[in-house]
């Protein structure tokens, strides 16, 4: 058993008063997908953003790779922040992809992914266009890298965002629900790039409500409910009956976005 | 009375000059007030509460009470807090606040108009806060900072001819002297609206020069 890619333990979300995410445990296991479904304000996209320290948790611990990011408990066993170029270094392992897609509407493709090579890593342009076009061609967009976000379909700008995070060579990639903005027809293309991505063994957590995609591709499920994780376990556990009521019940409504071939 | 364009012609040195002074206290001051203006909204964006309401409200000062009044204070009322300035250097400071407390109500505008999304995006790629104001809100405000800062320009610009209070030599001055010395008030006001709209115009006129080249360049086919 290796160790874990990420691991939560006993986080809490509070947004002023109110309690989003309530005593998370969370492993996610390195090289493999993991997915998290749950009902409309569960708390999906705040765990993902805590994961990616878009969001500073309130209470717990998330540890990457081994490392804590942003938090770490001290000798006295009090919660300390970590120094900024602590963050960043392990920030630096994980790529987030957001609904909104959230290209730069300035930038070509080719900008938009070669963008944080140059002015975070200092990589000269010509070679950072080049790992750039090389990210591109991966999801299938190299025709398109001097096209503006505005001239591209949003199936095109979700590959092209996730092209931009691999660019840095994520060792895990965050999806939070990829293909909601997108028009029906175009999902399949971006759900092609992940599962490819899966294929070469990148770990994922990917928030969905393709729950299709969920049980095809994913290795580990989590059901988050009103702010807590009701469970996680494989596909074949998750979805065999008999079911948690308020998972039959979350499965009913989506039945008609995938989930018929779990009924 | 009959307008005697020769007024004009004897004075021209004078008017040039005058004229000069106008344009170059223009300039200045509005350079001055769009580094002061967005300095002030990114410290507004980024200070917290502590930072943003002091600075809120010296901004409201600014805005709410008129530039006529404000550059009355600080000429005659300086000596007495030791702030004792000739009409040039009073003239450019007050034109200078008075632009950077309207830029930075545009620049703010302008930040609020970046989806947050885009900022996030740099963040979790690593992009540090400058880089990020560098290269993600900076070029996607310009468009929309761009037409409220030539529309500021050209106020500022007419603005400036309340200076002639503080005896600064620029273009008011000197054309109300002139038209006082020749008894050639009409000609005098004449030429004075005369040289500020031509000046307008070529402002507005770059200004929207600006905006098409900005559109066509940043935002291909959008
Ligand atoms: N910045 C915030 N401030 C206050 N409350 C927030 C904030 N972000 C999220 N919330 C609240 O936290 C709860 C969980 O939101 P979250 O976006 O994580 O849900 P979700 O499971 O992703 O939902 P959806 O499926 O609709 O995307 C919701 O009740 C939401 O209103
Ligand atoms: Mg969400």
């Amino acid at each position: 058993m290796t160790l874990p890619a990420i691991s939560v333990r006993s986080l809490v979300k509070r947004f002023g008063t109110a309690t989003v995410l309530q005593d998370i445990d969370l492993d996610v296991p390195e090289g493999k997908v993991s997915c998290l479904i749950g009902p409309s304000g569960s708390g999906k996209s705040t765990l993902l953003r805590c994961l990616a320290f878009l969001e500073e948790a309130s209470e717990g611990m998330i540890t990457v790779n081994g490392e804590a990011l942003g938090f770490f408990e001290n000798a006295k066993g009090e919660r300390e922040r970590l120094p900024a170029g602590q963050i960043r270094a392990v920030r630096a392992q994980i790529g987030m992809v957001f609904q909104q897609f959230n290209l730069w509407p300035h930038m070509t493709a080719l900008g938009n992914v070669s963008e944080a090579l140059k002015t975070v890593h200092k990589v000269p342009k010509a070679e950072a266009e080049e790992r750039a076009m090389v990210q591109l061609a991966k999801v299938g967009l190299a025709n398109r890298a001097g096209h503006y976000p505005s001239q591209l379909s949003g199936g095109q700008q979700q590959r092209v965002a996730i092209a931009r995070a691999l660019a840095l060579s994520p060792k895990i990639m965050l999806f939070d629900e990829p293909t909601s903005a997108l028009d029906p027809e175009l999902t399949g293309e971006v759900l092609n790039v992940m599962r490819e991505l899966a294929a070469e063994g990148m770990t994922m957590v990917v928030v969905s409500h393709e729950i299709g995609f969920a049980a095809t591709v994913g290795h580990q499920i989590s059901f988050l409910d009103q702010g807590r994780l009701l469970f996680t376990g494989a596909p074949s556990e998750i979805f065999a009956k008999p079911r948690h009521p308020r998972l039959e019940q979350f499965l009913d409504t989506y039945l008609d976005r995938g989930a018929s071939m779990l009924a | 009375m009959i307008f005697d364009p020769n007024v004009i012609l004897k004075h021209l040195p004078e008017i040039i000059s005058g004229t000069g002074v106008t344009l170059a206290l223009w300039i200045a001051g509005m350079l001055l007030g769009i580094l002061i203006g967005f300095i002030v909204a990114t410290l507004r964006r980024y200070g917290g509460r502590a930072v943003d309401l002091p600075l809120g409200f010296v901004v409201e000062v600014l805005r709410g009470t008129p530039f006529l009044i404000q550059i009355f204070l600080v000429y005659y009322g300086g000596p007495f807090v030791g702030l004792s300035l000739d009409p040039v250097p009073c003239g450019l400071l007050g034109l200078s606040v008075y632009a950077a407390a309207y830029y930075s109500e545009i620049f703010r505008a302008g930040y609020a108009s970046v989806p947050h999304g885009h900022v996030e995006a740099g963040e979790c790629l690593g992009l540090s806060r400058l880089q990020i104001i560098r290269r993600i809100l900076l070029p996607e405000m310009a468009l929309i900072v761009l037409p409220p800062s030539v529309n500021l320009a050209v106020i500022l610009l007419k603005e400036s001819a309340v200076l002639s209070i503080i005896t600064v030599p620029e273009l008011t001055t000197t054309v109300s002297a002139i038209g006082s010395q020749e008894y050639a008030f009409l000609e005098a006001i004449f030429l004075l609206a005369v040289i500020y709209w031509v000046i307008v115009e070529a402002a507005a006129r770059l200004g929207r020069l600006a905006e098409t080249r900005l559109s066509t360049f940043r935002f291909a086919a959008s």
